[in-house]
């Protein structure tokens, strides 16, 4: 799960990490308000949560989601121009995003720029941190170009960070005096707080030294561990379903597991594994698969008839495959709830349907003597071969 | 001989009085495995299906049972808890089947279980069975939630992350006639107790196996580090399957692992390591049970 850069801010200030002062707001006059607390050199940045807000274009026509402005006034001004307004990134898609609410913060000069970013990692089964003395630009473009600027420390899971790896990561960085401090100390607050919050992620770039001294974090973007939400309710809270296809969200509600995607062909399988080979056949087959949806172990009629509505939600969609190991399920119950979602939905494209295992003869007969228009299919590539010419046809 | 369990494993399994603990135990029991105890807190002394005795701790049960593997379908919040009794225990094996425990969790204990002798598979998995020689393979030992009655006892060593779509390469191999001596998943989470890699050496160094499929999927690197090592030691005739090249990276597909990021974990990657190491990668997901037929020649 993702938050807004304003709710990356409210955690850091209650953990101790600095950033420079801010306020959201979701009107132009509160951002007026806000800016005058602050007085001059203002950032006023639409709240959105892809990347590339700031060579951005409102559909409006306004450019940039990122504005520096010296007046309250002009806060306002600039505020009332992207709140309410759809905003397009390189990574919104041209659909855009709506900003519904804006950060006003302290637009601090800018000494030096750095990346800071603590993640968990698979291969050592601990939290990395990662630091660069190249802040403020993609750190995969630094990992590929100079990775000898880029610097590693692992973190035992039981001991936790110790002061002697902060001290080695500061001198790389090139930190010393009151600036070595300032760092060790963003730092230990900053990996208390990936800890006591479940995240996977949490990414400060950049981190940046001002004029006067201080080292600050600038921007933030944070993932969490969905596992763990059910312990972290202010967390939880924080998720903005507005932000996310409405399919998924719709989706979730059922515990079914779905991503969209741009084919045209819809997957409904049971297990995260399978549904990916699912997709993957889909491809290899010559057709392009419009979602992944894993529904789960099981697949009951209930499931199947949520499944489908979320599925005819794309209006991409040609045909659907259904593709269904049923391992300890009886085939034919499931041949059963697929029947029976059809009629639910009143389906009007092609369905192709693969079904194996337990009790799989019932099952196909089932589906054969249905008054339901469908397609049956024996293997995997038979029914992704299937899909794909109920397209063409 | 098989590998990690065999028909005369005995098993034990935490929270069976849960409604999918209790469902898959009653599953194993009529598979023929050795299911000699539950544990479930507070409901010691209670019997699971008139016959299989319950105790409030995993201690207990080793100690009157003999148990020497535990099966865990204890809820996520409460399941890195059980793995560490298991351990405590004294459990040679622990298949945690729970789906959904935090990373965080998985992390400190895989920290605490540096050192001991217990080896653990999964989480997130569905579990390991050995077939047996009955009909549809009764009288194995299975642990987990896979359908006992797709397998068939022979000589191909199946391991896999994921639960249906190693069914499906298992039902595959059984309907080519080829029995497997065990299916091992090791579970779709990115911090796990087992890797390809662990459970590649077992199959290399087991007499009853005599060829292996390895079904990998998208993130992580852990079938490109067991490519790597199958190209230099493997003395047996190897397939495989990478699930998710059709997946746009950055987005988790349904395993908490299964994200391709930072370019890393592609299937194009994973593929390339695979045929670098002289291992025969099936076309698609409907090839795999004849790819290995390819790669025995």
């Amino acid at each position: 799960m993702n938050i807004h850069e304003y709710q990356a801010k409210e955690l850091f200030e209650k953990f101790g990490v600095p950033t420079p002062k801010g306020k959201v707001a979701d009107t132009a006059e509160q951002a007026k308000a806000a800016a005058a607390e602050i007085g001059k050199n203002i950032v006023v940045k639409a709240q959105v949560h892809a990347g590339g807000r700031g060579k951005g274009t409102f559909k409006n026509g306004f450019k940039g989601g990122v504005h520096l402005v010296q007046t309250p006034d002009e806060a306002g001004e600039i505020a009332g121009k992207m709140i309410g307004q759809v905003l397009v990134t390189h990574q919104t898609g041209e659909e855009g995003k709506l900003v519904s609410k804006v950060m006003v913060a302290d637009g601090v000069e800018i000494e030096k720029e750095y990346y800071l970013a603590i993640l968990m990692d698979r291969e050592s089964k601990s939290p990395v941190i990662v630091a660069s003395t190249e802040g403020g630009v993609n750190i995969e473009d630094v990992a590929e170009h100079t990775p000898e600027k880029i610097f590693h420390q692992a973190i035992h899971p039981l001991l936790g960070l110790q002061p002697y790896e902060v001290r080695k990561l500061s001198a790389k960085l090139g930190f010393a005096g009151d600036q070595a401090k300032q760092f060790g100390k963003l730092l230990a607050a900053l990996y208390r707080l990936f800890l006591e919050c479940d995240c996977s992620m949490v990414e400060i770039n950049p981190l940046v030294t001002t004029p006067d001294g201080q080292v600050l974090a600038l921007d933030a973007k944070f993932d969490f561990d969905d596992n763990a939400l059910y312990r972290h309710p202010e967390i939880a809270a924080l998720h903005d379903p507005t932000e996310e296809d409405p399919r998924e969200v719709e989706a979730a509600k059922y515990h079914l597991n779905y991503i969209g995607l741009d084919g045209n062909i819809a997957c409904l399988v049971n297990g995260a594994g399978l549904a990916m080979a699912t997709m993957d056949i889909i491809k290899h087959c010559g057709g392009e698969p419009a979602n992944f949806l894993d529904v789960g172990g099981g697949a009951t009629q209930e499931q199947v008839t949520n499944a489908f509505k979320i599925i005819l939600g794309d209006p991409k969609v040609e045909a659907i495959l259904v593709n269904i190991f049923g391992g300890i399920m009886d085939c034919d119950v499931i041949a059963k709830g697929i029947v029976a979602a059809c009629k639910e939905v009143d389906l009007k494209i092609p369905l192709v349907v693969r079904l194996e295992g337990n009790n799989v003869e019932a099952g196909k007969r089932t589906l054969a003597e249905s008054d339901v228009a469908l397609i049956s299919a024996d293997t995997l590539a038979d029914a992704a071969d299937k899909a794909v010419k109920a397209i063409a046809a | 001989m098989a590998i990690l369990v065999n028909e005369n494993t005995k098993i034990l399994v935490q929270g069976i009085t849960g409604s999918f603990g209790g469902r898959h135990a009653q599953l194993s029991l009529d598979y023929g495995t050795r299911l000699v105890a539950g544990v479930t807190p507070g409901k010691g002394g209670q019997k699971f299906a008139d016959k299989v005795p319950i105790f409030d701790t995993v201690a207990e049960a080793v100690e009157v049972t003999g148990a020497t593997v535990s099966a865990i379908f204890v809820p996520p919040p409460f399941a890195g808890d059980a793995i560490l009794e298991a351990v405590d225990a004294g459990c040679e094996l622990v298949v945690a089947i729970t789906e959904g425990i935090p990373v965080m969790d998985m992390m400190r204990v895989r920290a605490a279980m540096e050192g001991k002798k217990s080896r653990l598979i999964g989480p997130n998995c569905p579990g390991i069975v050995t077939p047996g020689l009955g009909k549809d393979s009764h009288g194995g030992c299975r642990i987990g939630i896979a359908p006992g009655y797709i397998h068939k006892r022979g000589k191909v060593g199946v391991v896999s992350r994921s639960g249906t779509l190693t069914y499906e390469a298992v039902w595959q191999l059984t309907n080519l006639g080829l029995g497997q001596s065990t299916c091992v998943g090791i579970g779709g989470d990115p911090i796990n107790g087992t890797t390809h890699l662990d459970v590649l050496k077992m199959f290399n160094d087991d007499p009853e196996t005599e060829a292996i499929i390895m079904i990998g999927e998208i993130g992580g690197s852990n079938e490109e580090i067991a490519a790597a090592w199958a190209k230099e030691h493997c003395k047996k005739p190897m397939a495989a399957f990478i699930a998710g090249s059709s997946a746009p990276p950055g987005r988790r597909m349904g395993h908490a692992g299964a994200i391709v990021s930072g370019g890393k974990g592609t299937a194009a990657a994973k593929i390339e390591a695979l045929r670098d190491a002289g291992i025969e990668v099936a076309k698609n997901p409907s090839d795999m049970g004849q790819a290995l037929v390819r790669a025995m020649g």
